[in-house]
């Protein structure tokens, strides 16, 4: 991308081609010929990571949108059916949900690369305001897409964010109404949202296209700060970083794919597998956790315009950082105060992040405050001065000098870079677990589930006997929409033949019509059928239950959680720990007290639950022992009843669960292989150039 | 990286760099698997295009039915004797698509002809009762279908197809 390029194709066509439109010029003097310092560390592949990872969140993207429907009520559903019903839906939409936090989790660390390189100082402040530009536009486009799903959390997160804007002076009102499409967050909302989230990708990859010309014009920095001067400071893109970079990203896409095939609740929020109810906000509204640390600043401040003033500021200050810090020497590895600092501010972020999904009260909001003075001080204050009073360590003549220097102690790098990843990550990342309420209900104990783990698959005789458990007991009052007759004989399901699942459906009687008198009828039931619904609509459950309609159960398994708490959280994360809502289910089932302990009343009308957050739940005891025979000769204990029923809902809400383990376990051998591969390839190439 | 020498004696280094690039290839041929295979039909499209059932009691001599399976249009033709004869005496040889009315009708129940509804040649949807062969008529390039719901002339290269169905009773069809 810099100058006309002397490349010559030996073949005619593309010789043709070539005189006409110098396309492979560019490509080549691009990413094959282009001169990259040979000192650059694995740092640097975080830049071909975040090629990938756009690349990747807009062909699931592109996808996905092919079978969801941006309306308010169907938008919820379009979601489950794409990860139900839709060929590998489930592996697309982990895909992307989870290629979102790594798009975050890999630009967080390209920008403290460049934070602690001083890739910002000239001539790259271009190339730098490029980047920040681009991150602004994902955090606008990570977003949106959280509010598509159109589950609880994605609802009130529209409400929040885009209520920020209401705190401009005199237009605020204006702005919010103009932003909704309506006088609340509704269907033109998530319409306009879906329009906005299909387009800002590509903005982004333009943008992408000027930060790298920008970086080609400039040349890389690299670890040592100094220019390239010689010939010897440099190797040639190709095959030298392309292939450090493929081993980069295989080693990324291991992380990756912890998190697609097992882990891809741990990053979500159970509420937003609750369809969006403009009528209750969830207890605590927590942004996803990439946004944490802005949404701490946000909270400090305790006046609404100073607040949004303040959030956006810690965004747009980065702007002006090639400014602010006015120190010649780049690389902080030869600014030993700097180095410091740099590593505090670090803390300083992770530390916002975790206040951010905190309930804003008490010890919380002064720590905020006192980490949001430490945010802004570091760059209005801590790096002007170290500019004025910091004496660096001499800096290498050129980079082959500082090559030379350190030729000793590499093997090592690429596995801590591999563990710092996952640490970081699993800190990171499961801070928002914590941000689970605790309202006075007791913790549910952890159960051992035989769907647990990286080899879990479900208990036939268990799922079997919880279908008997919902049919007899629960279906009176819960229904199961998201679950067809036809899905007890899928793999990995119950077991039943397409015959018992064709007998089971038809002693259903299923509304259908209107036919040809223009009259609805009832039919029995088929295996395309779902599971009827015990009351036509929610007023109807509602008034036929004191008041609040039963909830539907075929999420009831990942729609609820409770809290893990740091730093159970962190193990969770290697534990493949995701069985917080099995655990709460049991535990509510078998909850209940005849009598609350002394001291403790609940309201008329409701029951008391040791672990209901509240303690006064609308539903009665719903089991009892003996209530339902099993044939297989199975305790008739409410215990068994309550794990079975579990069980059994767990399968409803996940029904690819056993397919996600599997494929996931074939991508990780394949993954570690090719990782393997790629280092002893990557190490055979550089041996000519060290 | 190959060199002269190396490709007449391969080396270890050879040998790493053809396993890496042919585990790149499974790898991206792995993947791109599932990007394909999620445009073919989903389950729950799968799971409604279950076989239909049709009472054939309403529909009198000479009158015609369409329902929809799968999405497609089948007609159900209540024949007359008319077109029966005219079905079954043509001459094979001056057929585009020779097929006898026989092998397009279910034996013992001549009178009822079942066929999707949907132009060979190019998914029209041709008109019943219309045309120069008492048969099916396409309104987008002219194409004619006889009685028997076979091309007698216009572009169409082959004759209506005939959906799997069977007769559960004298009266009622399962169609799939």
């Amino acid at each position: 991308m810099s100058g006309p390029s002397d490349f010559q194709p030996s073949n005619p066509a593309l010789k043709w081609i070539e005189r006409r439109l110098p396309i492979f010029g560019l490509i080549h003097s691009s990413f094959v010929a282009y001169p990259t310092p040979r000192n650059l560390n694995y740092w640097w592949t975080f830049g071909a990571i975040l090629s990938m990872m756009l690349g990747l969140q807009i062909l699931t993207g592109v996808i996905l949108a092919m079978h969801y429907t941006p309306h308010a009520d169907l938008a919820f559903k379009s979601v489950e059916l794409i990860v139900r019903d839709v060929n590998y839906g489930w592996l697309l939409r982990n895909m992307h949900a989870a290629g979102a936090s790594m798009f975050f989790f890999a630009v967080y660390i390209h920008m403290f690369r460049g934070l602690y390189y001083g890739s910002y100082k000239e001539p790259r402040e271009v190339l730098w305001i490029l980047g920040v530009i681009i991150y602004l536009l994902m955090m606008a486009t990570g977003f949106m897409g959280y509010v598509l799903p159109w589950g609880q959390m994605s609802f009130w997160g529209a409400t929040v964010i885009t209520n920020l804007f209401s705190a401009v002076p005199y237009f605020g009102e204006s702005i919010v109404t103009l932003l909704w499409g309506g006088y609340s967050v509704g269907n033109p909302t998530l319409n306009r949202f879906f329009s906005l989230h299909y387009l800002l990708p590509f903005v982004i990859a333009g943008v992408v296209v000027l930060h790298i010309w920008a970086l080609h014009v400039a040349g890389q920095n690299n670890p040592a700060g100094v220019e390239a001067k010689t010939e010897k400071d440099t190797v040639p893109f190709t095959p030298y970083a392309t292939i450090k970079d493929a081993f980069g990203v295989s080693c990324f896409l291991i992380f990756f794919a912890w998190f697609i095939f097992y882990m891809p609740n741990y990053l979500g929020d159970a509420d937003n597998y609750i369809p969006a109810n403009p009528g209750v906000t969830p207890a605590h509204i927590v942004p996803e956790w990439y946004y944490l640390p802005f949404y701490a600043i946000l909270r400090s401040i305790p006046n609404k315009l100073a607040g949004v003033v303040a959030m956006f500021s810690a965004i747009i200050i980065l702007c002006f950082l090639p400014w602010l810090d006015s120190a010649r020497t780049r690389s902080s590895k030869y600014r030993p105060l700097a180095k410091q600092f740099f590593w505090i501010f670090v803390v300083v972020c992770i530390g916002l992040g975790y206040l951010g999904s905190q309930p804003p009260e008490g010890i919380y909001v002064i720590a905020g405050r006192i980490l949001t003075v430490c945010y802004f001080a570091y760059f209005l204050i801590v790096l002007p001065l170290l500019a004025r009073i910091e004496t660096p360590r001499p800096v290498p003549n050129s980079i082959a000098d500082d090559v030379l220097a350190k030729s000793k102690g590499r093997a090592a790098t690429a596995a801590s870079v591999v563990l710092a990843l996952v640490l970081a990550g699993g800190l990171f990342a499961g801070s928002i677990q914590n941000a689970k309420a605790e309202e006075g209900g007791d913790t549910p104990p952890a159960l051992s589930w035989s769907f647990s783990g990286p080899f879990g698959k479900y208990d036939r005789g268990s799922l079997q006997r919880g279908l008997k458990v919902y049919k007899e007991v629960c279906s009176a009052c819960h229904s199961l929409n998201y679950v067809a007759f036809r899905n007890l004989a899928d793999p990995g399901g119950p077991g039943y033949s397409e015959a018992q699942a064709a007998a089971f459906a038809s002693e259903y009687k299923i509304k259908d019509g209107p036919n040809d008198q223009g009259e609805m009828f009832e039919r029995p039931g088929r295996t395309a059928d779902y599971f009827p619904a015990p009351f036509p609509n929610e007023q109807a459950a509602a008034a036929a239950n004191g008041g609040k309609a039963p909830p539907d159960l075929s999420l009831m398994a990942k729609a609820r959680s409770y809290k893990r708490g740091f730093p159970q959280f962190v193990f969770d994360f290697f534990t493949q720990y995701q069985e917080q809502g099995p655990d709460y289910v049991d535990a509510i089932l078998q909850g209940f007290e005849d009598k609350p302990p002394a001291g403790v009343t609940v309201p008329e009308g409701t029951y008391y639950n040791k672990f209901f957050p509240g303690h006064a739940i609308k539903m009665p005891k719903p089991l009892s022992d003996g209530q339902v025979t099993f044939d297989d000769g199975a305790p008739a204990t409410v215990k068994q009843y309550a794990h079975d029923v579990t069980t059994f809902l767990m399968w409803a809400a996940e029904p690819h669960m056993e397919a996600r383990k599997r494929i996931g376990m074939q991508v990780f051998v394949f993954l570690i292989i090719f990782a393997f591969l790629m280092y002893f390839t990557k190490r055979k190439v550089w041996a000519d150039a060290h | 990286m190959t060199t002269a020498s190396s490709a007449d004696h391969p080396t270890r280094r050879d040998f790493l760099f053809v396993a890496t690039g042919a585990a790149a290839a499974v790898g991206a041929a792995a993947t791109v698997w599932p990007l394909v295979a999620q445009m073919n039909p989903d389950a729950a499209t799968i799971a409604a295009g279950a076989p239909i059932q049709v009472d054939l009691t309403p529909i009198a001599e000479g009158q015609d039915i369409k329902v929809f399976w799968r999405g497609k249009p089948i007609y159900i033709s209540h024949r007359t004797k008319k077109q029966i004869e005219e079905a079954q005496k043509v001459p094979l040889s001056s057929l585009p698509d020779p097929q006898p009315d026989s092998a397009r009708v279910k034996s013992g129940h001549d009178q009822w002809l079942v066929v999707i509804g949907i132009c060979t040649h190019l998914g029209c949807i041709p008109i019943a009762h219309e045309g120069n062969y008492d048969g099916f008529f396409c309104p987008c390039h002219g194409s004619q279908y006889d009685s028997s719901g076979r091309i007698r002339q216009g572009p169409a290269p082959a004759n209506l197809a005939v959906p799997p169905y069977a007769f559960l009773s004298d009266t009622k069809i399962q169609i799939g």
